[in-house]
């Protein structure tokens, strides 16, 4: 009798405690999202083997409808083209290491900066160390960046990293982004 | 029954933690993780809700990280000259994106890229968003592709764990962060981009004297070597090849040398950590012959 009265006091302390953090915490996904990085792709599963349904750009927002193992589950944003031979989709898959929670303004007038400057909220594409910044030092310091530009043309394809893999005898869907 | 009492107690605490304000999420995840009730990505992801109160290196955004790091590599390949064999080059970025994609943090703002260093040098430069300069002394130290691998993916947690962004000044990251400038074109004052470029050279300063002449933190080291070993159990590579290769640099290091031996722990003490972290585990199967066929191929002669 006195046991389970003080384990309904526990389940009300429980309750109450919940209430609290929910009022301070906000809920853990987020409905939209912003891409993060220069370019990536929206895959038909989670993982980088998934075939590639669209490509998106920095600063393209994403509603984000779930998530599995380092991977958000979106719906394709309206006019972004869909890859060739594939069957119509409104859902894709990107990883998480590619997008962020805040807004990203492409494009914003001085006012804006002021005012978003503080707010952890928006992030402006071109504020802060950019460019314009590099172009700046670059010519105070006289350093050379030709072989920087170079090796970021290294790239290696998808298909190249799967046979990679495949001929030495590796694990195709080796768990990324956050996967634990 | 004690023990409900005792959580009971515990989440009249919390409350009363949460109820001070939303700046005590902080120390309450803190306390959380200390006490195994949260896990760190829980921790950060609360940590992440509650309001921001300082600027700090996570608040640096990728794009951001991009220029420091373009900066950062520029500085490094003005000291070191490049190894520009296409092929090992080629291979040394196959293998490097192969394991990034397994990385915690597989997407960066201009994504990872591999480059030899043509020097007899025993080291090797992560620099921010993923740009990693290794020179031929370092992978000589390396007996086959698990163990150049495991070089490899102790940079890519440098880069995914942001320890190169962590050795710039806070004080600049907030003086970065607030800066009004913008591009020139979009009514940047002059003088507010020539703060900010000062800002920038000394950020690039603080990140390069780190990796040239004091090294990162033991702690900050241990740590890409565990990333090192999660990446390459997760990829397939058998994760004792980081302790071979490590033996090998600890011969071939020169105590007192301006490389590693001045910006790392000793291999030996790495030596030891890592193995705590490998016991008890089986390795993975014998590599197939392709495997070794195509490093030799590669970089046999590096």
């Amino acid at each position: 009798m006195g046991e389970r009265r003080r384990s309904h006091m526990f389940r009300k302390y429980v309750i109450g405690f919940l209430f609290l953090a929910a009022a301070c915490v906000p809920a853990a996904v987020p409905k939209q999202m912003s891409v993060t990085v220069k370019e990536t792709q929206v895959r038909a599963a989670p993982s980088y083997l998934g075939k590639v349904l669209a490509v998106l750009a920095y600063g393209d927002r994403v509603q984000v409808v779930g998530a599995q193992s380092g991977w958000a589950k979106v719906s394709l944003p309206a006019g972004k083209p869909v890859a060739s031979g594939s069957p119509p989709q409104k859902e894709g898959w990107v990883n998480l290491s590619a997008l962020t929670e805040k807004k990203i303004v492409l494009k914003s007038g001085a006012s804006e900066v002021g005012k978003t400057a503080s707010s952890g909220e928006v992030a402006l594409a071109g504020k802060g160390f950019n460019q314009e910044v590099e172009a700046r030092y670059k010519e105070n310091s006289g350093v050379d960046y030709a072989w920087v530009d170079r090796m970021e043309k290294f790239t290696v394809s998808p298909e190249q990293i799967a046979a990679f893999l495949d001929q030495g005898g590796l694990a195709a869907e080796a768990a990324g982004g956050g996967a634990q | 029954m004690k023990a409900h009492f005792r959580a009971a107690g515990f989440l009249v605490v919390a409350a009363a933690l949460l109820l001070a304000g939303c700046e005590t999420v902080s120390t309450l995840t803190d306390i959380g993780v200390a006490s195994g009730k949260i896990t760190e990505s829980q921790a950060e992801s609360i940590q992440k809700s509650a309001k921001a109160v300082e600027k700090s290196f996570e608040d640096i955004t990728p794009e951001q990280e991009y220029y420091i790091g373009r900066a950062v590599a520029a500085v490094v390949l003005d000291k070191y000259a490049p190894y520009p064999e296409a092929g090992a080059n080629e291979y040394l970025n196959l293998l490097g994106q192969s394991l990034a994609r397994a990385s915690d943090r597989p997407e960066t703002f201009g994504g990872y890229h591999f480059l030899i260093l043509d020097s007899d040098e025993i080291n090797a430069f992560a620099a921010p968003g993923g740009l990693v300069l290794v020179s031929r002394g370092l992978l000589r130290c390396a007996d086959g592709e698990d163990a150049a691998a495991a070089i490899l993916a102790h940079e890519i947690t440098h880069v995914a764990k942001k320890h190169g962004l962590q050795a710039i000044k806070t004080s600049r990251v907030t003086a970065a962060l607030t800066s009004v400038a913008l591009t020139a074109s979009q009514t940047a004052g002059s003088e507010d981009l020539a703060a900010l470029t000062s800002t920038f050279q000394d950020s690039i300063t603080d990140i390069t004297s780190t990796l040239v002449n004091s090294g990162y933190s033991r702690a900050l080291e241990s740590e890409a070597d565990r990333g090192a070993v999660e990446i390459l159990r997760r990829v397939g590579y058998d994760p004792n090849a980081l302790v071979r290769m490590l033996k090998v640099m600890d011969k071939k290091i020169k105590p007192g040398g301006l490389d590693f031996a001045k910006t790392h722990p000793d291999p030996e003490d790495r030596i030891k950590d890592v193995e705590k972290t490998l016991a008890g585990k089986a390795p993975p199967p014998s590599p197939p012959q392709k495997r070794a066929a195509r490093y030799t191929a590669s970089l046999g002669k590096i």
